[in-house]
């Protein structure tokens, strides 16, 4: 539930496959880069949210557990 | 759209000092000299690291390079780890601020101190001066050194990193990548650079302003540096002074000094006032003219001081043709590592230089708001940010000659440029 | 006791395994690229020709460990576990299974790492993924060498359909290199091509002095390229 997800920018390339595994948190610009919801994580997205973070292609997305800063 | 002038490099040309000469001495400026320095100030006072952090808490010292953010927690986020790197950043990259320059050349032996002074409180290993690559500063800079290394003055030797002639060389995160042998793009920063910046250590940068403020401190205690400014922001600041048709002024004032006494803001003469330079916020003259120079009465209007440049528009000159030229070289100035910043920040300018030139482009407006909304916080670095802050501003002020360029006129007369945007050579790449 | 016939069946095997797996690492190659220049299937979302990236590189993964398991089993030839790793210490055509052992670690490299690639970080991921396209080359030669012959016209066609299917892959991918802009010349490449200024003057970087009778000298410093 206090999970977080966050995208290094610069790292991002724009692929996208995170908004089609998270399109609850994740929507793309016009330009292909996400727009990442701050809204509270459910715990049923918690899964999804994670295999968004581990197939991302540059390893740009990462979450942040309930104690970590943001 | 009229030619940006270059810049010119002389550094003869430096205003004479007005206001408490603290920093810069008062009278015209000179260069360095240590004798003289020492006489003035007394020697350099080391001291312990708690007390010293202590009395810049007190004094309410903040950072002066922008962000004015209190300097003592700053000290205190490098203690408890591996022993850190401090770094002193006269990189101001900003064409309209001459303030951290005109400092190095006068003053070098202030910061110098500070920068020592931090050094020592913060148990760092390792210290560098961080500056512009300009042959004539540098050499001036090396002797100082030179000299405090001859007279054993400093107990961490001091080493001089080169910046590149980029917008954003002086961000945190491309500073502590240069320093550490990369080109000055900016990074993600996590972890930020106090816990991994140069070489992995924390690293603690301060702008070399506020390293002079703290070596003053340190001799003359926090009582002393509350004397003038007001309560919540004590002390004086460097500001740098555009007035067309006179030479740019480098001038050290209290903090609250009344904004209409530094330069001239009378309506309908003088359009708007620039503060904070080109991450900063326009404001119609007779909205900034009763105000102090001063966040508390800035914020609420959505300015802050930033790095204390100050630049009066004449009704003379089109707003939108300088604010044109100002985010055309924002958005060639982006380092181009983050997908809406890159996208967005061309596009604006675009739209921006098409209104500036009489054929606007269809949807501008709207366009405009929607790139700048995509822009902003979705970058490494503040740049979109502060960009979109300064466009967002330019259209609140510069509604009316909007609307007359729709109409197909300027009713700007006379066509110079005004703040100075320097010219880029085509395929200009260099970040090292 | 193995007799002769199973010694046959093994060899067919190890043969017929050992082409699966170049047709299949082609595949994957180019599926790899497919994802890397943001490509799309139709039908598919992106997340789809990730993922048949990556099971067609387990599959292939699958087959070449049977490849080398019936191999290293065959009576027929010499080979034993480390001929198999270890490059060109093999008794039995040494040239053409050391290429194979160079192939089948390289390979092993980058889905071991692809395994751990949240652990490890994506630049060193990367730069080791890299490696396939030395694999592939070793590969496709280790199997003209050591299969003695290549049966059919469709065993053949579809070889070379595979030689210039990851050729043209490759090709793509060095173009898209090549034309890459550096990071800190993307701005500049963009709003040229928004926005070209007219009359934008070609350079002028630090006069010495004041630009003369145009307006107020300033106190700034050089930009130097």
């Amino acid at each position: 539930m206090d999970l977080r997800v966050r995208v290094n920018p610069i790292t991002c390339a724009g692929h996208g496959i995170c908004a089609e595994l998270l399109p609850e948190r994740i929507q793309l610009d016009e330009w292909g880069y996400p727009i990442i919801s701050q809204d509270p994580m459910p715990a049923e997205l918690e899964r999804h949210a994670r295999q968004a973070v581990a197939e991302c292609p540059t390893l740009a997305l990462f979450v942040l557990e309930g104690s970590d800063r943001d | 759209m009229p030619l940006s002038k270059d810049i010119a490099g002389a550094f003869g040309t430096c205003e004479q000092t007005v206001g408490p000469g603290r920093l810069l001495p008062t009278g015209p400026h000179r260069a360095a000299d240590l004798n003289q320095h020492l006489r003035a100030h007394g020697p350099l006072p080391y001291q312990d690291g708690p007390k010293l952090i202590a009395a810049a808490g007190e004094a309410g010292l903040t950072g002066r390079g922008g962000a004015a953010f209190p300097t003592y927690r700053k000290l205190q986020a490098v203690l408890g780890g591996e022993p850190p790197v401090v770094v002193a950043n006269g990189a101001e990259s900003e064409p309209a601020s001459a303030k951290d320059k005109t400092l190095l050349l006068v003053s070098p032996h202030l910061v110098l101190d500070g920068l020592q002074l931090a050094a020592e409180a913060v148990g760092a290993r390792q210290a560098y001066l961080y500056v512009h690559r300009n042959p004539e500063l540098l050499k001036s800079l090396r002797d100082a050194i030179a000299e405090r290394t001859g007279r054993q003055l400093d107990r961490l030797a001091v080493r001089l990193v080169e910046a590149p002639a980029r917008f954003l060389a002086g961000e945190k995160t491309a500073l502590a990548s240069r320093i550490s042998g990369g080109s000055a793009l900016p990074r993600f920063n996590r972890p930020p650079v106090s816990e991994r910046g140069v070489g992995g250590a924390p690293t603690l940068v301060q702008n070399v302003e506020t390293l002079a403020h703290l070596a003053l401190i340190a001799r003359h205690g926090p009582a002393w540096f509350r004397e003038v400014g007001t309560p919540a922001e004590p002390g004086t600041m460097i500001c740098t002074i555009h007035t067309m048709d006179r030479p740019v002024q480098v001038i050290e004032t209290a903090i609250g000094t009344p904004l209409r006494s530094l330069l001239p803001l009378r309506a309908p003469a003088t359009q708007a006032l620039l503060i904070g330079g080109y991450h900063g916020t326009w404001l119609p003259t007779v909205q900034a003219a009763p105000l102090p120079l001063a966040n508390a009465a800035l914020r609420p209007l959505g300015a802050t001081v930033g790095a204390g440049i100050l630049a009066a528009l004449p009704a003379s000159q089109c707003g939108l043709v300088e604010s044109a030229s100002v985010v055309r070289y924002l958005a060639l100035e982006s380092a181009g590592q983050c997908g809406p910043c890159l996208n967005a920040l061309p596009r604006i300018a675009g739209a921006l230089a098409a209104l500036a030139d009489l054929r606007p482009e269809p949807h501008m407006r709207a366009n405009l708001l929607r790139w700048a909304g995509l822009a902003e916080q979705r970058g490494a670095c503040h740049h979109p940010d502060g960009t979109v802050r300064f466009v967002r501003s330019a259209l609140i002020v510069f509604a009316h000659e909007e609307h007359c360029h729709l109409q197909g006129r300027c009713s700007a007369t006379d066509s110079r440029p005004f703040l100075p945007v320097p010219g880029i050579p085509p395929g200009h790449r260099d970040w090292k | 006791m193995i007799s002769a016939e199973s010694g046959v069946t093994l060899w067919h095997t190890s043969r017929a395994t050992g082409m699966f797996s170049v047709w299949l690492l082609s595949a994957a190659i180019i599926l790899g690229v497919l994802v890397n220049q943001k490509g799309r299937l139709t039908g598919l979302p992106r997340f789809g020709a990730e993922g048949l990236h990556r099971n067609i590189s387990l599959l292939a993964l699958a087959f070449v460990a049977v490849h080398v398991l019936t191999v290293v089993i065959d009576p027929y030839v010499n080979t034993s576990v480390a001929d198999v790793f270890v490059p060109f210490v093999s008794s039995y055509q040494p040239v053409w299974s050391g290429l194979g052992a160079v192939s089948a670690d390289l390979f092993a490299a980058v889905i071991i790492t692809s395994l751990v690639r949240q652990r490890i970080g994506h630049r060193t991921w990367l730069t080791i993924h890299w490696l396939v396209y030395v694999a592939w080359p070793v590969a496709l030669i280790h199997g003209l060498g050591a299969a003695t012959d290549l049966r059919s016209d469709w065993e053949f066609g579809l070889t070379c359909a595979c030689v210039v299917g990851v050729g043209l892959a490759t090709s793509w991918r060095l173009a898209a290199a090549i034309r890459a802009v550096p990071r800190g010349g993307r701005a500049t490449s963009i709003l040229a091509e928004i926005h070209p200024a007219p009359g934008q003057p070609a350079g002028r970087p630090g006069s010495p002095g004041p630009p003369a009778g145009d307006g107020p000298p300033v106190t700034m410093h050089r930009t130097i390229p």
